[in-house]
């Protein structure tokens, strides 16, 4: 009796294997030309659309097939990914500073990467925004209001998130410029973050914080994400407020030289990149709610959607390389700002 | 078998897994409590459970079926989901059976013999439980990444490890790695030698002696130790998000696939993965039920399961 | 048994007749060796790389003591709160008879199988304001999500398996003989339990409170959405670790871990002995 239950175990046992080792075969790809993009989070839906363009239009021109693999994640997160062997064959980041990183430790980006593309290698541009509830109970207009008493503001941590990193430079840039000097930009932040009950590690958690948990009185986005938002979540709940002043966030392109090369993709991928810059690609990081670097390729009813406001560079900050250490780097501003505030 | 047990009263144990014994203590003796007591305790077993694990797993299921049935159906039937699933049962039934040997045998070598240095190797399988699931996958990266001693290595042998299958497969492995071991271990220690010795000294083989006398004294002990290690192997989230790579439809695995879908904000879709990770582990149990049954006259037969 | 048999000569191992050893441990140790050790080597070496003051720098900032004090409390107070009710759940499903017992035996182990980030954001939907739970609590000025309080409910979440996992089996072979022999002696139930059920228990709650204390002092997933993370606050030390690896500061993350990895492997090396010590005292009382 213990033996046929035995035998009968070993049956299944095998049986599971066999599953198993079936699921891994058909899991393999077929022999035929891939690119693997390496992105950050809030450009999954631009990529979506963009990715099957590419590929249409890369059989049209050369008859050959091409699939692009999509890798999304915390900006910082992908970055550490090539770094550490990701076989990527273009990165698609929210930091310029991400991309400096790969190419100093590994050699395998040119370290003059962002002049190898027209507009520092940004063929898209966004900036940072105010998401407010419907009919904006605390009146919130501009930045002052994000330091009054009883307002709550959400936005990821920077020391996590790329886009938290620029919406702690537009607020200070506009602290900066209104107060005249760094202290008044310090009181500024410091007085800010102490608004702040949660810091999200990523800025779509930041997003789902606001919308979905209903914590907080604005959320500060990027403005592709808060028109998402708007349009995935309910745009009868939520209502974007644009301050009079804020960042030109720029996330950059660039090739993954060392695999490319390795791979035999220099060609499609430098055909990837280039066609972002289109007039097709451009449509589609407009229509995506990305302000596109040409607009006049763009679709003129998606560019009515982005409002004027004056828009400070990541260049009157020294760039990301000055930045960077500055501002995020371990002990640099924004962990001063914490310490003081304990 | 166990002629050990002949003498002993009827387990306690049983009534937690046989249906068709009479519960252990449906009357008042004295070794039982007291009716008012015993509801209080029950009631706060049950609270206590509804609140910390039957709510939260409410709430996966309720916001997977906000969107309908048909909408379930999709996220769960789509491309990206089905390789994720696939990849999912994949890296546990790699790592389950790896798990599983090594449980065996490092219960084997503990529980049956006597050798210094047994505590600190006991201690040494507990480690994974208490290495945050960050660092368990970026030991992986620091050992096989590109910027390690091995990556050049590796690079020019074309081998990958990290952000492929193998990476995965071993986070799951280390994460895992207790779980048959710790359940094995302490039964193991209990149960003694005394029956192996028996069978030895009847004449039989090492091997005979483990496959008709170790093996199923143990069975119920192994079989737990594989629902868990199973249920955790595909459940885990963080040491395989590091390993992983993220690239959609290849190294995904349903955990990371959740994490997309509710990064999207398809609310429904994501827990629609999640619920179907639950209810995996919900079969796995099954299973064991099933087995327990048909096993029941044996399980009444010996001291334990 | 044979514990006493060879007294006065040092040897390693007992002599025993059961075969095998050498096959069992080899392979154990091969394979710990090539799965754990290995790679947590490569987490030493590379913290190594700090040198000592740096390590220390690292250790004793501010910040990084008030993670660690965090999550070691929180891991702390929810391995307790899963040490009695686990005990209770074991108890009522090992000694009681009810209607859904299965079920609810069967929902024990569901926070392994849950992915930590579906339990986070599912427990944080219950408890923020907006939520059931959460709701309920607010008015009366209790708030969970996004505090320390979250972080222990989320901990009890991913805990609660260990304990009942590990005192149900004890309590199954638990001889009833022993609690006849008590109640017959003229001992209270309550007596009998104190000083018969609760010593031989005892080991295994201990096992579990440990393996519970020691799986949450690093849990990040499910912590990470119901926390807040607020420095100083309710940031954990696994949020640190990534925090440090978003600096790409490899070194400073590895010796986050690696301190945590020492505290924790401190803490079951000293449960291990105490269990080990009261074996011998009970084979040999």
């Amino acid at each position: 009796m213990t033996k046929l239950r035995t035998r009968r175990l070993r049956t299944i046992l095998a049986a599971t294997a066999v599953i198993a080792f079936t699921g891994f075969g058909t899991g393999l790809a077929s022999a035929q030309t891939t690119l693997l993009n390496v992105s950050y989070d809030p450009t999954r839906e631009l990529y979506k659309t963009f990715n099957q363009a590419f590929a249409e239009h890369w059989k049209q021109e050369t008859g050959e097939d091409v699939r692009i693999r999509q890798s999304h994640g915390g900006s910082g997160k992908q970055a550490r990914a090539v770094i550490d062997g990701l076989q990527a064959d273009v990165v698609t980041l929210a930091l310029e500073a991400d991309i400096d990183a790969i190419a100093e430790r590994t050699g395998k980006i040119d370290a003059d990467w962002r002049k190898r593309l027209p507009d520092n290698s940004a063929p898209y541009t966004s900036t940072i925004v105010f998401l407010v509830r419907k009919g904006n109970p605390k009146a919130i207009k501009d930045w002052p209001d994000l330091t009054k008493d009883g307002v709550e503001v959400i936005t990821p941590n920077p020391k996590t998130s790329g886009g938290a990193r620029w919406n702690f430079l537009a607020a200070w840039a506009y602290a900066e410029k209104a107060g005249g000097n760094e202290q008044a930009a310090r009181d500024y932040v410091a007085k800010l973050y102490q608004n702040v009950p949660v810091l999200d590690t990523g800025a779509r958690g930041a997003t789902t914080t606001f919308v979905q948990r209903g914590i907080g009185d604005v959320l500060l986005a990027w403005e592709n994400e808060a028109f998402l938002a708007l349009q995935e979540l309910g745009p009868d709940q939520f209502e974007i407020v644009v301050p009079t002043l804020s960042i030109k966030a720029e996330p950059p392109v660039a090739l993954v030289d060392g695999n490319v090369d390795a791979h035999g993709t220099r060609k499609v991928a430098e055909a990837y990149l280039e066609f972002l810059y289109s007039k097709q690609g451009q449509e589609l990081a407009a229509k995506n709610y990305y302000r596109p670097a040409k607009p006049e390729l763009a679709d003129a009813a998606d560019l009515k959607r982005f409002p004027d406001l004056e828009l400070v560079g990541i260049d009157s900050f020294g760039g990301w390389k000055e930045a960077q250490p500055r501002f995020f780097a371990d002990g640099g501003i924004f962990d001063q700002i914490y310490k003081k505030g304990s | 078998m166990a002629n050990a047990n002949l003498a002993s009263t009827p387990p306690l144990g049983e009534a937690a897994i046989a249906p068709l014994l009479p519960p252990a203590h449906s009357k008042t003796s004295a070794t039982g409590e007291k009716a008012a007591t015993r509801w209080t305790l029950i009631a706060i077993a049950i609270g206590f459970l509804a609140l910390f694990v039957l709510l939260p797993l409410g709430a996966v299921f309720a916001e997977a079926f906000r969107a309908g049935f048909g909408a379930y159906w999709e996220a769960v039937s789509e491309p990206d989901a089905v390789a994720a699933i696939k990849l999912t049962l994949l890296a546990a039934g790699i790592a389950v059976p790896a798990n599983l040997v090594f449980g065996i045998a490092a219960s084997w070598a503990i529980a049956k013999y006597e050798f210094r240095g047994k505590s600190l190797l006991n201690t040494l399988i507990d480690l994974p439980f208490s290495i945050s699931p960050v660092i368990s996958g970026l030991i992986y990266i620091l050992l096989f990444g590109a910027q390690s001693v091995l990556g050049p290595f590796l690079r020019e042998h074309g081998i990958e490890i990290v952000f492929a299958l193998p990476g995965i497969v071993l986070a799951t492995i280390f994460v895992t790695f207790p779980f048959i071991a710790r359940e094995l271990i302490p039964l193991m220690q209990e149960q003694g030698t005394a029956e192996e010795e028996a069978a030895l000294t009847l004449g039989a083989s090492g091997w005979r002696t483990f496959w008709h006398v170790t093996l199923p004294n143990i069975r119920w002990a192994l079989l737990y130790g594989v629902i868990l290690c199973n249920a955790r192997a595909m459940g885990e989230f963080g040491a395989v998000s590091v390993v992983s790579g993220h690239i959609r439809g290849e190294t995904n695995t349903m955990p990371l696939h959740v994490e997309i879908l509710y990064n999207e904000y398809n609310f429904a879709a994501a827990f629609a993965v999640a619920s179907l990770l639950a209810l995996l582990a919900l079969l796995t149990l099954i299973v064991k039920l099933v087995l327990e049954w048909l096993y029941a006259d044996q399980i009444a037969g010996t001291r334990r399961h | 048994m044979t514990l006493a048999a060879s007294a006065g000569r040092w040897r390693w191992k007992e002599p025993s007749v059961i075969p095998g050893f050498g096959l069992a441990l080899g392979f154990s140790l091969t394979y710990l060796g090539l799965i754990v050790l290995l790679p947590l080597a490569a987490l030493l070496l590379n913290a190594a790389s700090l040198g000592w003051s740096g390590f220390w720098d690292i250790m004793l900032e501010p910040r990084t003591l008030a993670a660690l004090r965090l999550s070691f409390l929180a891991a702390l107070f929810a391995a307790s709160v899963n040490a009695v009710f686990g005990l209770i759940i074991a108890w009522a499903f090992v000694r009681y008879d009810f209607p859904g017992r299965r079920l609810f035996d069967a929902l024990v182990d569901l926070p392994f199988a849950l992915p930590t980030a579906v339990a986070g954001i599912a427990l944080t939907a219950l408890y923020a304001p907006n939520g059931p739970i959460g709701g309920l609590l607010a008015p009366l000025g209790i708030k969970v999500a996004y505090t320390p309080l979250g972080i222990v409910i989320a901990l009890i979440f991913i805990g609660l398996p260990f304990v009942v996992r590990t005192v149900q089996p004890v309590l199954e072979d638990l001889d009833k003989e022993l609690e006849e022999a008590a109640a017959t002696l003229g001992a209270s139930r309550f007596r009998t339990l104190r000083s018969v059920i609760l010593p031989a228990l005892m080991p295994a709650i201990l096992t579990g409170f440990t393996l519970a204390l020691a799986r949450a002092v690093g849990e990040y997933g499910s912590v990470i959405f119901i926390a807040g993370n607020i420095p100083y606050v309710s940031e954990i030390a696994p949020l640190l670790i990534t925090i440090r690896l978003e600096e790409f500061n490899y070194a400073g993350a590895t010796a986050i871990g690696a301190a945590m990895l020492m505290i924790s492997f401190s803490l079951l090396l000293l449960i291990h002995l105490i269990q080990l010590w009261q074996r011998r005292r009970f084979t040999h009382g």
